[in-house]
């Protein structure tokens, strides 16, 4: 999916739109939208009236009453366009990722334990496949047997391989990705054509569509103001005959088509529509328009640290050698004792040790170099024990560590256990490393204290890395007034002072699932909508109290049912990109309704002296724009409120950008723009059609 | 500063200087806080044992609704069978005849609706039964109706989650007891003082220089003018109104009057600012409501001075400007003043013929009453507000990107559908009742009614059509004035007008008092930097451009045919 266009109008993707615009136009569908729906018969009116001028004049010319007609039939198909093209995109994009896992040959295991090859469309829930390196995962499911490593950038754009193994948190495999080693045994979750892709496709199609709550009460404000001008184009009969004017049924079909708010009832579902497909775009699948615009709304924000505050995890950043230790001693020590350590922060022991950046003895980073690559030999050869033992991590010992062949004794740990180690052996413990200790743990650091032979030979300083762009997110987020708390099992110092350093309001330290709950549970008793990510099955009761709950896709089958939205990319700091989604779709149905009705006040200076100038020649003075004449000025009018609907239609599915500037400037900008701009906008083009209509006329 | 000038200024000055601190009190005192005025209390204890009502009963706005239904109706009925058998009933020293049914329908339900549209002349009218004991009494329960519902709004705004928007007849008693009465008695003292009659004996005589005799209606009138000033009721006890030199003697009465009936209106809106709270937010929606009000007062002002251009063109200066209609002790800008005011606030009652004021006056006049919220009638200024601030808090909620929230709770489908509803109402009632008549005086102009629909306009034309235009206005804003050169007394503008200002009365209550019942009742959220909020000068010209667009949109056509039409004919 990252290879699909973002053009907005895709050549393949327009004509089917532009047939669907027709097909839109039975009045069933178009019942669904109450303003369209009144141009519909309007047109119906006009069609009627122009066969009727064709034999009688007391309806104005035949070549007149056809041009509205066209018009008002063209609006419609605008409108339909707008919607149909949304719905095109959407389509596209949902079934390009579909794609990827259509047709794919599974290996089916039977219960008599043979292998048969079964087309991926007729996987049942339910059914086991094996997957073996090189094999494409046909659909979605749960490893029940084995690991695997696995590329996902089918669906996620991330080259990098990621690890998917039964049990745990990591065990989901989605359909469309690639086995790259091992084999694994998966449990189909989903019947077809009900997976969460197939949902939101449904989502995007007209028919099961449901309008958010939002979206209801303007469509029922756009109604309103619809029926306010049936009624005054009604009574305006009257009040002409009263002014001994006639007014033609063009002219009266032509006002309440320009005065009903046609550009955001032409633009409103194509708003909506375009909002899921731009987290479709961010590669997040919703599963209801709802989530998508909840998310606009959200005021608190449940972050883990690991992934999304820091960069996984911790690192070691610093090497502090003990008085009168020489550092490439140290080095050496830090080295030797991480050299089996096969956790993330042992592996950044050694990275460290080895960067050109710290400053080591002549020679000593080519030693270092030479004493990895020899481990590395030795590992994959015989006889590993014999040259080194290892001594692996335990809860009782909280250290690791290595006896090298000449019998020295290194080991790696927690300050405490490694004190009492020194001085057990009757090694002095210097007061200088307490210190340092306690300076890297006051720091958010972790302190990791190295022993030669029980003798301290320094602490080596471990830091969460905070994202680097991190800061500036939250600080957008503090304006957007959504309130970000970290999440971490770390304990209360290390959080606070990580959470600080990050920017974030508040945390949760050494968390456990039920504390996510309780939290969630306290921020919507006082009001608060609350979103949250997360990806274990411990996670799902959160995510389904969450109001927006996001799973990710690497997550479990119980954590993705849970939660209302699914992260493909895994991303934790999608959040954020989601709730921007949510409030530009609020914003842009509000720009352009406020955009449809600051319309009127030029219409109406176009259309009712066009309608009385003939009975009331002092009206003139009312006519600012010195339209040419009556029938150029409605003309004007109509076209104008026709090709608004397209020249928006760009705007509706991009969205109207938001700007973390505070509600109240916010405000200001987008009345400026849209209230000022929409009232001033009709002026200059109803003038300006006028202009090219009376010199064609 | 000429001295016409410095007396409107004046009078606005002492109007604010009454108004802020009434404003203040008014919260306190429903909300139930101590007030000097608590020595009323035995009188209400009395009235409340007296009616069998438990002043501490909690009621949702359901409750709350139906009991003002309840006792309004009764009023209609009661006041109904008064009207028409007045001629029958004691104190009639003038013999004025009973009022015939479409008459007493229209006048009852004028009064009831804090209307006073009176299509019979106070004088021949109304016998001083009828003047006291229904139309007086109904002066004060209308207005005090007006005030309970919007303080019932002020309660449910004011909790973060009720259902409870208080006690309706206590929200009523406190009203009469501890506003509108004490006020009324200091005003008709005042008015008394300077000339106004307050006796119940029937018409004075005397013999002019000219040696006519002429008949002088007189009665209990200062203190019928004081509570229809004080509640915005407009109904004058004689037919001239304010422009009469026995309801409105001097300069001093003039200020009076004008005085009295603003400071109520003002006073109610900064009263919901302290009843909730949120001061600024009382303060912002006055700034709207007086920046609203100087858009119609300065080219009234203006068009008024300006004098007339038909008179103009013949050669003759006017000095003095427009001077057609109007009292020559009032003279031209304090009568303009009055009827900005009168037509923003509801009143209706004048102090000049507001049919003989220039074209544009009359455009100006209209939109005050269309908009019927620049202060607005008592109490129900504010619910009217309401109405135009909730379509105003949704659109700019969707805006800024979040959905729209006023104080604290979410504004949904249902309260909008009610605000859409209120907001329809206006435009349908205005322009259809208008529509109608237009209709009728083309093409049945012979249909045999007291005043014949070909008679009815005193000028055919533009200026005819803004008397119906300006009838139908003023019905549906409960307001009241009238162009009077439109003959109304006949069945069809009775039935048309009564209906009008019936449901032009009570739905627009209706409305506001459910929508914050409904939001009362929702759960509460904490305002954060992403919220909109609703007491910045931003959002108050958001609602002012709401308001202006709004009304602009639904009577920009009936308006060029009317006023609009007839000014720039005028002018060629």
């Amino acid at each position: 999916m990252k290879t699909s266009s973002n053009k907005l109008f895709e050549p393949a993707l327009v004509q089917t739109a532009l047939k669907e615009s027709f097909i839109k136009l039975n009045p069933k569908t178009m019942m669904r939208n109450p303003v369209m729906f009144t141009v519909e018969i309007g047109t119906l009116i006009m069609l009627y009236v122009t066969f009727y001028s064709f034999t009688h004049a007391s309806q104005g010319s035949f070549a007149y009453n056809c041009s509205i007609f066209i018009i008002l039939l063209l609006t419609l198909l605008f409108a339909n366009f707008a919607e149909a093209i949304a719905e095109a995109r959407g389509k596209a994009q949902a079934d390009s990722l579909r794609k990827t896992r259509e047709d794919t040959p599974a290996k089916v295991l039977l219960e008599d334990g043979s292998v048969t090859t079964r087309s991926s469309n007729q996987l049942l829930k339910g059914d086991v496949f094996v997957c073996e390196a090189g094999d494409t995962i046909p659909t979605d499911g749960e490893i029940i047997e084995g690991l695997a490593t696995i590329d996902e950038s089918a669906i996620t754009g991330e080259s990098a391989p990621v690890i998917r193994e039964a049990g745990g948190d990591k065990s989901s495999v989605t359909g469309g990705t690639k086995v790259l080693s091992d084999n694994i045994k998966v449990v189909v979750t989903t019947q077809p054509g009900e997976s969460f892709l197939d949902k939101m496709i449904a989502l995007v199609e007209g028919a099961s569509r449901q309008k958010t709550p939002n979206e209801i009460a303007l469509t029922i404000l756009l109604a309103s103001f619809t029926l306010v001008f049936i009624i005054v184009c009604v009574t305006l009969q009257p009040f002409a005959a009263y002014a001994n004017t006639t007014i033609t049924i063009a002219a009266l079909i032509s006002l309440f088509v320009c005065l009903i708010p046609t550009t955001i009832g032409g633009l409103l579902s194509a708003i909506g529509i375009a909002g899921m497909d731009r987290a479709l775009r961010a590669n997040v699948i919703t599963k209801s328009g709802k989530a998508v615009e909840t998310a606009g709304d959200i005021d608190v924000l449940l972050l883990d640290k690991t992934g999304t505050i820091t960069i996984g995890n911790r690192k070691a950043t610093h090497f502090w050698p003990a008085p009168g230790i020489a550092q490439d001693d140290f080095v050496r020590a830090c080295v030797l004792s991480s050299l089996a350590d096969e956790t993330p922060e042992g592996k950044s022991i050694i990275e460290l040790s080895l960067s050109p950046t710290l400053s080591k003895g002549e020679g000593v980073e080519r030693e270092l170099h030479k004493l990895v690559d020899q481990y590395k030999a030795l590992s994959f050869g015989e006889g590993l024990g014999e040259a080194f033992e290892f001594i692996k991590f335990s809860a009782e010992t909280r250290a690791s560590g290595i006896n090298t062949p000449d019998g020295t004794r290194i080991r790696k740990g927690a300050f405490d256990s490694i004190k009492n180690m020194a001085i057990n052996a009757g090694h002095k413990f210097d007061n200088e490393i307490e210190e340092r200790v306690k300076a890297i743990s006051s720091k958010g650091g972790t302190p990791l204290v190295v022993a030669k032979n029980e003798e301290v030979m320094g602490v080596i300083e471990l830091q969460d890395i905070i994202k680097p762009d991190i800061a500036e997110r939250f600080e957008r987020l503090r304006k957007m007034g959504i309130k970000t708390v970290m999440v971490t099992g770390d304990n209360p110092l290390t959080a606070k002072f990580i959470a600080e350093k990050a920017g974030v309001d508040d945390f949760i330290a050494e968390a456990k699932p039920e504390d996510k709950m309780r939290y969630i549970k306290a921020e919507q008793a006082a009001g608060k909508l609350v979103a949250m990510m997360g990806d274990g099955t411990n996670d799902a009761p959160a995510l389904a109290q969450a109001d927006v709950g996001v799973a990710m896709n690497s997550g479990t089958q119980a954590a993705k049912e849970a939660g209302n939205m699914v992260d493909l990319d895994n991303d934790p700091t999608k959040l954020i990109e989601i709730v921007e989604i949510g409030k530009q779709l609020l914003i842009t149905r509000g720009t352009l309704t406020t955009f449809s009705i600051a319309n009127d006040v030029a219409k109406y200076f176009a259309i009712v002296p066009a309608l009385f100038i003939a009975s009331i020649p002092a009206l003139q003075a009312i006519n600012i724009m010195h339209l040419h004449s009556p029938e150029s000025a409605i003309l004007s009018a109509v076209i104008f409120n026709a090709i608004i609907i397209p020249m928006l239609i760009p705007l509706a599915l991009k969205g109207v950008a938001y700007k973390p500037i505070g509600a109240s400037a916010l405000l200001r900008r987008n009345l400026l723009i849209y209230g000022l701009g929409g009232v001033l906008a009709p002026f200059i083009g109803i003038k300006l059609i006028d202009l090219l209509i009376s010199v064609m006329i | 500063m000429n001295t016409e000038l410095s007396g409107i200024l004046v009078s606005f000055t002492i109007t604010l200087l009454i108004a802020i601190p009434l404003g203040k009190y008014l919260a306190k005192m429903f909300a139930g806080e101590k007030v000097w005025t608590d020595f009323m209390k035995p009188i209400e204890s009395g009235i409340y044992k007296l009616s069998g009502i438990n002043p501490n009963q909690p009621m949702n706005w359901k409750q709350f609704l139906k009991g003002m239904i309840t006792l309004n109706s009764l009023w209609l009925i009661y006041g109904f069978f008064m009207l028409m058998y007045q001629d029958k009933l004691p104190l009639n020293p003038d013999g004025n005849p009973g009022m015939s049914a479409d008459l007493a329908f229209n006048s009852i339900v004028s009064f009831v609706a804090n209307t006073n549209l009176q299509h019979y002349s106070g004088e021949t009218g109304a016998t001083y039964l009828i003047q006291h004991f229904v139309l007086m009494f109904l002066q004060f329960t209308s207005a005090a109706t007006g005030i309970a519902c919007a303080v019932a709004v002020f309660k449910a705004l004011h909790d973060k989650t009720t259902t409870d928007v208080g006690n309706f007849w206590v929200y009523l008693v406190r009203a009469i007891t501890r506003l509108l009465l004490p006020l009324s008695v200091v005003i008709a003292l005042i008015l008394a003082f300077n000339g106004t009659p307050a006796s119940y004996a029937g018409k004075d005589q005397f013999i002019s220089m000219q040696g006519d005799t002429v008949n002088v209606s007189r009665g209990p009138a200062a203190q019928f003018i004081a509570i229809k000033h004080l509640g915005t009721n407009g109904g004058g006890w004689f037919g001239a109104n304010s422009a009469h030199p026995l309801e409105n003697p001097n300069y001093i009465t003039n200020i009076t009057e004008i005085v009295s009936q603003m400071i109520i209106p003002i006073a109610m809106v900064l009263a919901f600012g302290y009843f909730i709270r949120r001061k600024k937010l009382g303060w912002v929606i006055f700034g709207v409501m007086t920046l609203g009000m100087f858009m119609l007062m300065i080219p009234t002002i203006s068009s008024e001075l300006g004098g007339n251009p038909a008179i103009a063109k013949m050669g003759i200066s006017q000095t003095t400007g427009a001077m057609e209609g109007k009292e020559v002790r009032i003279g031209p800008m304090a009568t303009a003043y009055w009827s900005t005011l009168t037509t923003i606030v509801s009143t209706g009652s004048v102090n000049g013929m507001h049919d003989s004021t220039m074209p544009l006056t009359g455009l100006w006049q209209m939109l005050g009453m269309m908009i019927n919220s620049f202060y607005g009638g008592c109490g129900v200024g504010v619910l009217n507000y309401l109405i135009y601030l909730i379509i105003a808090v949704f659109i700019s909620g969707l805006m800024v990107g979040r959905t729209p929230e006023f104080l604290g709770h979410k504004v949904e489908a249902r309260e909008v559908k009610i605000a859409a509803l209120v907001t329809l109402l206006s435009p349908f009632l205005i322009l259809a009742g208008t529509a109608l008549s237009s209709y009728v005086f083309t093409n049945h102009g012979a249909a045999d009614w007291a005043v014949k629909p070909s008679a009815w306009l005193n000028n055919p034309g533009y200026h005819g059509f803004s008397e119906m235009l300006y009838e139908n206005t003023s019905s549906n804003a409960n307001n009241g004035s009238g162009f009077e050169g439109l003959g109304d007394n006949n069945i069809f503008w009775n039935v048309s007008t009564g209906l009008i200002i019936l449901l032009g009365r009570f739905l627009p209550i209706v409305g506001p008092v459910a929508i914050a019942g409904l939001l009362g009742q929702k759960k509460f959220i904490p305002e954060s930097a992403g919220t909109l909020k609703t007491d910045t000068i931003t959002f108050g010209m958001m609602t002012l451009a709401v308001i202006l667009v709004l009304n602009a949109l639904s009577y920009f056509p009936a308006l060029v045919l009317g006023p609009i039409a007839e000014h720039f004919s005028m002018l060629k």
